[in-house]
C-alpha cells in the first residue's frame, strides 16, 4: 500500500507523516493479505453478514483500545480498562430500573471516576501506572465480583436506550459499529486538530521537554486516564445493553488484548508515536484473524492463542524492520 | 550601557540540603548585551540559571525584569515574561515538527482547530527571519544537532524572549555551526535581547561576550568586561589561583610532540587499512604506537566518533582491516574488542558511559567485572582493593566509593570512566572528546592523566573537537575528511593552521573556520 499511496500523498505530507505511514505499514499489509486470503479461502469471509459481525464483536474492544492509544500515547499503561468496563455493565443494569438515563450515566460515571482516580495516584503520588492500574485491576474487580455476588444482574427491559446501544441497527449497520467509528473519527481529529491531542504526543515525546515548554503535563495525563476510563465505561454498557445483563467477569483479559491492538497497529510503547489510525487497523487485523480462526472451524481455542501470541510477534517484528528502513533511508 | 538594566538579580542565595549552592550573587543585564557566566563545574551557573528561568525557588534575593520585582513559579511564568533557555541538553520534542516545537502551547487555530497551514508558514517566516534555512514540517529528530539547537533558539525568539540564556550552546556543533550561532546572537544583541552565554570554550567567550560574571563555589567572584581582560587572569579568576600558580600551556598535555621520535620504532599497538563503516566511513588508515597519543581530528560528521566504533566492534565494519598488536582481527562486539586489550570512552558520557544510579564502586568495575569474578559471585575485596586503588591514583572527589555517580561532577565521572578502562589493563585506549563538557580545574588534570598513560606505554587514540587539546596533546594527528583519512601531522607540523586546513580543505566550510577558530 505504500507505494500505491505514497506518490499521490507526496508533498502534503512531510518525512515524519512517511514514517509512521510506513510504521503502521506492517498492519495495514498484514490485514489486507489476512483479507485477501480469507476471501479466497472461505466463501462466508467476505460476506456483508460476516464482516458486519466481526466489526460488531470488535466494537467494545475497539473502545477500550482507543482509550488505550491515549494513555500509550504519553508513555503510560492502562492495565485497569478491563476491570473499570466490568464495574461500569455492572452499575449500569443495577440502575437500569431508574431509567437508561441514569444507568449510562452511572456506569460510564463510575469507570470515568475510577480512571481519575488512576491518574491522581500516577500525577500527584507519583507511582508508575504500571503498579497503579494494576492495583485498580484487582481491586475493581474484586468489587465487581462482591457486590454483585458474583452474579450476571440482569438489565431492566425499561431501560430501553441501554438495549438499544448494544443491540440496536441504524439502518443495516449495529449501534455499537456506528458508536465505534464515530469514537475513532474524534480520536483522530482530537489527536491531529486540537492542543489536547498535540499535548499528549509533546508529553509522550519527552515529558521533561513539554513541562519546560510550559504545557500541563499533569493534568495532561491525568485526564488520558480518565478519558480511558470513560471508553471503558462506554464499552461497558454496550456490552450490558448486548447481552441484557451487567456480568462481573465481562471484559476479563480485555486490557491484554487492547494493548496487543495498540502496539500491532503501530503506537509505540514508549510513546509520542502512533494513533488512532494506527489503533483501529490494529483492532480490525486482530478481529480478522480471530474470526477466520472461527472459520477454519478446527483450530482448538488454546492453539488459536499460540497462534495469535505468535502472529502479535510477528507483526511487530514487521514493523520494527520498516521503521529503521524508514529511519535509514 | 549606562541606562537602567534590563534585568537585575540581587543577592541570590539557595542552599540544597545543609549545602550552598549560591550565596549573595547578583547578576545584571543590560538590553542587547551578551554577558558571559562563567565558573567552573558546581560554581553555581545552573543553579542561578535555573532559578532565573523559574524551575528552581530562590531561598534569597530579589529579580527585578525592567525595574519591577518578578517571581517565576515555572519555566511556564518565565517564558510569559520574556525569559527563555535553551538547555545544553535540548529540550525539545523529537518526534515532532520544526514548527510544532516552536509554536506548542500557541498553536494558530480556527474554529478551535489547528490550523496546520498558517502554523507552517509562521515558523518559515520566523526561521527565514532568523537567517536559518531549516524546513519547519521536518521532525526534530531528522535535524543534526547544531539545527536543533538553533529550532530552540527560534522558539525562545517567538516566545518574545527578552532575556535568553543559551547553556553550552556551542558543546556540539563544527566551527561552521558555530558561527551560524554568532549570526544569530548578533542578530538578537541588535534587537535588544539580553543574552546569557555560559560555555567553557574561552574563545567563543572573546568573541562574542561583552560582559563576563564569575561564579567559585556559589559566590560571585567578578564581573568585568571582555575587553581589557586577559585570558590568564579570566582563568585565574575562575580556579582562584594565581598567575603564578598556572604555569603550564592552555592544557594539562604540557607539550608532548617531541615524544614521537622516541617511539617511532616501536610495533604499532593498533593499525587500521581501508576501514569502512555504515554510511559516513569510507577509507580510514592509520596506526597507534604504544606511548603515542595520536590526536582524531576532522569537522562533525566528518566520521570521527564513526572510526572508533568500528575498531571498538560497536559498530559492523564492510571494509578494511583493523590490526592489533600486528595481528588481523575482526571485533565483532565491544567485548571481543575489550578482551583484546581496547577500552573505549565515549564522547557521550551520560548516555553512553556512566550507569547514573550505580556507585562510583560498581561503575568502576563495570568492564573489568569477568576478572573479578569467580563462579558467578563479585569478589567484594578485590573489588573494594582496585576502586580504593583508582580512586587514590585519579584523584576521584567523592564522599565514598559507594556514592551514586550521578551525583558527581563531570570531571569525576569522566575519571570513573577512565578508572573503569584502566583496571582492565588496556593496550590501546579510545578517548572520544574526554573533555567535553567539563570544567578546566578538572580538564587540565584528566589531560595531565592521559598524558602520564601514554608515558607508561599506553597507545592512546584521542577524538578532540578542541584544536589546542589535538596540538599540545598529540604525537601525531590524523585528520579526517567525509569519512577518509585525509593528512597526517607528526612533530613540528602540528599547528591549529595545518590541522584547519586538512580539515576544511575543499569544503565551504573552510572559510567559517578560519574566521571562528583558534587560529591565533
Amino acid at each position: 500500500m505504500t507505494t500505491g499511496m505514497l506518490p499521490a500523498l507526496r508533498g502534503h505530507f512531510t518525512s515524519s507523516r512517511a514514517v509512521s505511514l510506513l510504521q503502521r505499514g506492517g498492519a495495514v499489509v498484514a490485514l489486507v493479505i489476512a483479507c485477501i486470503a480469507g476471501s479466497m479461502r472461505y466463501y462466508a469471509f467476505a460476506t456483508p453478514e460476516n464482516l458486519l459481525n466481526v466489526l460488531r464483536q470488535n466494537s467494545m474492544l475497539g473502545l477500550v483500545a482507543l482509550g488505550m492509544t491515549f494513555v500509550i500515547l504519553t508513555g503510560g499503561i492502562d492495565l485497569s480498562v478491563g476491570a473499570l468496563l466490568a464495574v461500569s455493565g455492572v452499575i449500569a443494569a443495577m440502575l437500569s430500573k431508574h431509567g437508561s438515563l441514569l444507568a449510562l450515566a452511572g456506569g460510564i460515571g463510575a469507570a470515568t471516576a475510577l480512571g481519575v482516580v488512576n491518574g491522581l495516584l500516577i500525577t500527584r503520588a507519583r507511582i508508575q501506572p504500571f503498579i497503579v492500574t494494576l492495583a485498580m485491576m484487582i481491586a475493581a474487580r474484586g468489587a465487581a465480583l462482591a457486590v454483585t455476588s458474583e452474579q450476571s444482574i440482569p438489565a431492566s427491559p425499561q431501560a430501553s436506550a441501554l438495549t438499544w446501544l448494544g443491540r440496536g441497527q441504524l439502518g443495516p449497520v449495529p449501534v455499537p459499529v456506528v458508536l465505534f467509528f464515530l469514537a475513532y473519527a474524534v480520536a483522530w481529529v482530537t489527536l491531529r486538530y486540537t492542543r489536547f491531542g498535540r499535548y499528549v504526543y509533546a508529553v509522550g515525546d519527552s515529558e521533561e521537554a513539554a513541562r519546560l515548554m510550559g504545557l500541563p503535563a499533569d493534568r495532561l495525563v491525568l485526564a488520558t486516564y480518565a478519558l480511558s476510563g470513560a471508553l471503558a465505561g462506554l464499552a461497558g454498557v454496550v456490552l450490558a445493553g448486548r447481552l441484557g445483563a451487567g456480568q462481573p467477569v465481562a471484559g476479563t483479559g480485555w486490557e491484554l488484548d487492547a494493548i496487543a491492538a495498540v502496539v500491532v497497529g503501530g503506537t509505540l510503547l514508549t510513546g509520542g508515536q502512533g494513533g488512532a489510525g494506527a489503533t483501529i487497523i490494529g483492532v480490525l487485523l486482530l478481529g480478522v484473524i480471530f474470526n477466520l480462526f472461527n472459520l477454519e472451524g478446527t483450530i482448538s481455542p488454546w492453539w488459536q492463542w499460540v497462534l495469535r501470541g505468535t502472529f502479535l510477534m510477528g507483526v511487530v517484528i514487521i514493523q520494527g524492520r520498516l521503521q529503521r528502513r524508514a529511519r535509514s533511508h | 550601557m549606562s541606562d537602567a538594566p534590563l534585568l537585575r538579580m540581587e543577592g541570590i542565595s539557595k542552599a540544597f540540603g545543609g549545602a550552598m549552592a549560591l550565596d549573595r550573587v547578583d547578576l545584571s543585564l543590560q538590553r542587547g548585551e551578551v554577558h558571559a557566566l562563567v565558573g567552573e563545574n558546581g560554581a553555581g551557573k545552573s543553579t542561578l540559571m535555573k532559578i532565573l528561568t523559574g524551575a528552581y525557588h530562590r531561598d534569597a534575593g530579589v529579580v527585578q525584569l525592567e525595574g519591577s520585582e518578578v517571581d517565576f513559579d515555572t519555566p511556564a511564568d518565565a517564558q510569559g515574561a520574556g525569559v527563555c533557555a535553551v538547555h545544553q541538553e535540548i529540550h525539545l520534542l523529537s518526534h515532532r515538527t520544526v514548527a510544532e516545537n516552536i509554536y506548542i502551547g500557541r498553536e494558530p487555530t480556527r474554529y478551535g482547530f489547528i490550523d496546520w497551514g498558517r502554523m507552517n508558514a509562521q515558523a518559515a517566516e520566523l526561521l527565514r527571519g532568523l537567517g536559518l534555512d531549516i524546513d519547519p514540517e521536518a521532525t526534530v529528530e531528522s535535524l543534526n544537532t547544531a539545527r536543533q539547537q538553533m529550532v530552540a533558539i527560534a522558539r525562545g525568539v517567538s516566545l518574545g524572549a527578552r532575556v535568553l540564556v543559551l547553556d553550552e550552546p556551542t558543546s556540539s556543533l563544527s566551527p561552521r555551526e558555530v558561527s551560524i550561532l554568532y549570526e544569530l546572537v548578533a542578530r538578537l544583541k541588535a534587537n535588544g535581547t539580553a543574552i546569557v552565554y555560559i560555555s567553557h570554550r574561552f574563545d567563543e567567550l572573546y568573541a562574542i561576550c561583552d560582559r563576563v560574571t564569575v561564579l567559585r563555589d556559589g559566590k560571585l567572584v567578578a564581573t568585568r568586561a571582555m575587553a581589557g581582560l586577559e585570558r590568564l587572569d579570566l582563568v585565574c579568576l575562575m580556579l582562584g589561583k594565581s598567575r603564578e600558580a598556572l604555569r603550564d600551556g592552555v592544557t594539562g598535555f604540557g607539550d608532548h610532540r617531541d615524544a614521537g621520535e622516541a617511539v617511532a620504532d616501536r610495533p604499532a599497538v593498533l593499525r587500521t587499512e581501508h576501514v569502512a563503516s555504515g554510511a559516513k566511513l569510507h577509507d580510514v588508515s592509520f596506526e597507534v604506537r604504544p606511548g603515542e597519543i595520536v590526536g582524531l581530528a576532522g569537522l562533525l560528521g566528518s566520521g570521527r566518533t564513526e572510526t572508533a566504533r568500528a575498531i571498538f566492534g560497536a559498530d559492523v565494519r564492510n571494509g578494511g582491516t583493523v590490526f592489533v598488536h600486528g595481528e588481523s582481527v575482526n571485533p565483532r562486539t565491544p567485548d571481543d574488542a575489550i578482551r583484546m586489550g581496547v577500552g573505549f570512552v565515549s564522547e557521550d558520557r551520560k548516555a553512553e558511559g556512566i550507569i547514573p544510579e550505580l556507585s562510583i564502586r560498581e561503575n568502576l568495575t563495570l568492564a573489568a567485572l569477568p576478572t573479578l569474578t569467580k563462579f558467578g559471585v563479585v569478589s567484594r575485596v578485590k573489588q573494594r582493593e582496585i576502586v580504593e586503588r583508582y580512586m587514590t591514583r585519579l584523584g576521584i572527589k567523592a564522599s565514598s566509593a559507594d556514592q551514586r555517580i550521578r551525583e558527581l561532577s563531570g570531571g569525576n565521572q569522566q575519571k570513573v570512566l577512565l578508572a573503569r578502562w584502566l583496571c582492565t589493563d588496556p593496550k590501546l585506549l579510545i578517548l572520544d572528546e574526554p573533555t567535553r563538557g567539563i570544567d578546566i580545574g578538572a580538564k587540565g588534570e584528566i589531560q595531565r592523566l592521559v598524558n602520564e598513560l601514554a608515558k607508561l606505554g599506553m597507545g592512546v587514540l584521542m577524538i578532540s573537537s578542541e584544536i589546542e587539546e589535538l596540538t599540545e596533546g598529540s604525537t601525531r594527528v590524523v585528520v579526517l575528511r567525509d569519512g577518509c583519512s585525509v593528512a597526517e601531522l607528526t612533530g613540528a607540523e602540528i599547528s591549529p593552521q595545518a590541522i584547519i586546513r586538512a580539515m576544511a580543505s575543499d569544503s565551504p566550510a573552510a572559510s567559517a573556520v578560519n574566521a571562528t577558530s583558534p587560529v591565533s
